[in-house]
């Protein structure tokens, strides 16, 4: 496996799988990532998938446990190298598929008309297009259960908003440039939102705090404004 | 049960941070000067971890409603009762009705609070500490507000140890402390310094020669839009050699990045998980309270230590923390 290590600060390492976000390269941080998951490390606190790295958050300390000659980052390099130099068999779980029912245009999707204007479609294109992506889950960051998706269909890509709006409610579904995603949590942002879904995306009480994960598959599922009330009641 | 009767300007309750749910974006959080928050722990027999008040800049007004085995550690936010200073650094019994109160800023910026036990508020994702944004963990997750009340968990034997020894003393004061504190060397480790330890950043050398010697050379500015979540800094502006697009990765305490308006930012206990800007340089972790306890409006400067060096300073510097911590176990045994 090609790989590059280099420190992020005084306590973590990188492991750089490519350079491009690509699928290749995801299924190479998805395995890594799994190995860490199945293999706990005694040093190892935890793991970051990105588009093309993994970030390795350790305890130097418990690293001299192992190894009391040497620098900790030495040693984990060390460490690393043995366990990549092979197949590294992470057995990362079947991607899952998940289903995001979503409330198109109205109050639910306020520039829904902007984006269709603006590719000069119309709304219902706008709305089938969307629906009809096979977006893969990159990574999970910016907040909490934030999924970085790709697979948006080029005729959808839409510029941000030139002012962003201070709130912007939770389940927002939205376009920037050539992303889409969904807001977990109320926040200010600049995205185009074009509809909402009623599903929680962070869910703090729960083991798994987020629906989403890296490398799950979304689904968009258009829904009616009374499905939406319904769900939301129920949520 | 301690009564919250002013808030301060951002008291809040924290404990060393959220891990091990980075990857689902869930912030670390947890409290800034992480050193005067174990120290404070120690000093009333509690585990490291437990949960503190950090207060920030104006601390808050809090009224005893029993007895209370406290220390305050970080920064010198004036601390009273009954008129008289509450020393920093020291195991402190308080007598049940007294009130707490702090004036100014005499030095720092966060003051923690420990007591004994660590404060009981509910564990959210392996975690006390509070994360603002997303409303949860803490106190309700959200910073103190005046009328609040805050219980302490069951103590342990240390912490109860300690309070028989004090109780005597404690008489008809208002509080009354162990005749010993921290060595005023050992404070001074996150004080002393005005120039902070920074290795060079992944992305080190995409800056162009110009900026990245006035990075290492000229003061910053603390700018007045600073939290918890980073610092903003205000000097010469920063350049690359060429516009690049950078791909989202992961970020830590310290990580100082560059927007593209020139102007860095040190991302700190509140960060995003993940970042996208170009990284000129992280702060040594030995460093990280010197800057938790530096104010918007006061100037920072940077020298550049190998990756080599700050590791090593971390490594010396848990090893006097395990000395003191063993120290103040026998102090106070």
């Amino acid at each position: 496996m090609n790989y590059s290590l280099y420190p992020l600060g005084d306590s973590a390492v990188v492991i750089q799988l490519g350079d491009a976000i690509e699928i290749d390269t995801h299924e190479k941080v998805k395995n890594v990532t799994a190995f860490f998951e199945n293999n706990p490390q005694s040093w190892l606190i935890e793991t970051i998938p990105a588009f093309t790295t993994v970030t390795l958050f350790y305890d130097p300390m418990e690293i001299l446990q192992i190894r009391k000659d040497g620098l900790p980052y030495k040693v984990v390099c060390s460490i690393l190298k043995e366990l990549l130099s092979g197949e590294l068999e992470g057995n990362p779980a079947p991607a899952r598929v998940m289903e995001i029912p979503v409330c198109y245009g109205g109050k639910y999707g306020p520039d829904l008309e902007e984006v269709a204007d603006a590719r000069g479609i119309t709304m219902e294109e706008v709305i089938s297009k969307h629906t009809a992506g096979d977006y893969l889950v990159y990574m999970i960051g910016f907040a909490p259960g934030f999924p970085y998706v790709g697979g948006l269909d080029p005729d959808l890509a839409t510029p941000r908003r030139k002012s962003p709006r201070l709130k912007i409610p939770a389940g927002s579904v939205g376009i920037a440039g050539d992303q889409t995603g969904v807001y977990p949590i109320e926040s200010p942002g600049g995205w185009q939102l074009i509809g909402r879904t009623p599903l929680s995306l962070f869910r703090p009480a729960d083991d798994t705090p987020s629906l989403l994960q890296t490398g799950d598959r979304i689904k968009f599922v258009p829904i009616s404004e009374e499905e939406f009330i319904e769900m939301e009641g129920n949520a | 049960m301690i009564k919250v009767s002013k808030p301060g300007l951002l008291s809040t309750v924290q404990d060393l941070g959220r891990y091990g749910f980075q990857k689902f974006g869930v912030i670390v959080s947890g409290s800034m000067d992480p050193i005067a928050h174990r120290i404070s722990n120690w000093l009333v027999g509690n585990d490291e971890n437990e949960a503190v008040i950090e207060m920030t800049l104006t601390g808050p007004v809090l009224e005893f409603q029993e007895n209370c085995l406290i220390s305050i550690c970080g920064g010198d936010l004036s601390p009273s009762i009954g008129g008289d200073p509450v020393p920093l650094w020291r195991s402190i019994l308080v007598k049940k009705g007294s009130i707490l109160k702090f004036g100014g800023c005499k030095s720092g910026t966060r003051a923690y609070l420990a007591i004994a036990g660590g404060i009981d508020v509910p564990s959210v994702m392996k975690s006390r500490s509070t994360y603002l944004r997303a409303g949860i963990g803490g106190f309700e997750g959200r910073n103190l507000n005046a009328g609040d009340t805050l219980e302490a968990s069951p103590l342990r034997q240390n912490s109860k140890d300690i309070m028989d020894y004090l109780i005597p003393y404690l008489e008809d004061k208002t509080f009354t402390e162990i005749d010993w504190s921290i060595s005023s060397e050992f404070i001074a480790i996150h004080r002393s310094r005005k120039v902070v330890r920074v290795i060079e950043g992944p992305e080190h050398n995409l800056f162009t020669e110009k900026s990245r010697q006035a990075f290492f050379g000229d003061p910053f500015k603390v700018s007045p839009q600073s939290d918890r979540m980073g610092y903003r800094l205000q000097g010469p502006q920063l350049s690359l050699k060429q516009a690049t697009d950078m791909i989202s990765e992961a970020v830590t305490f310290g990580t100082i990045q560059v927007p593209s308006d020139g102007n860095p930012i040190i991302l700190l206990a509140d960060r995003q998980t993940t970042g996208g800007y170009p990284r000129i340089g992280q702060v040594a972790s030995v460093d990280l309270p010197l800057i938790a306890q530096t104010k918007p409006g006061e100037e920072l400067s940077f020298t550049a230590i190998t990756h080599k060096e700050a590791q090593k300073l971390l490594i010396d510097r848990e090893k006097q923390l395990r000395h003191l911590k063993q120290g103040i176990a026998l102090k106070l045994r």
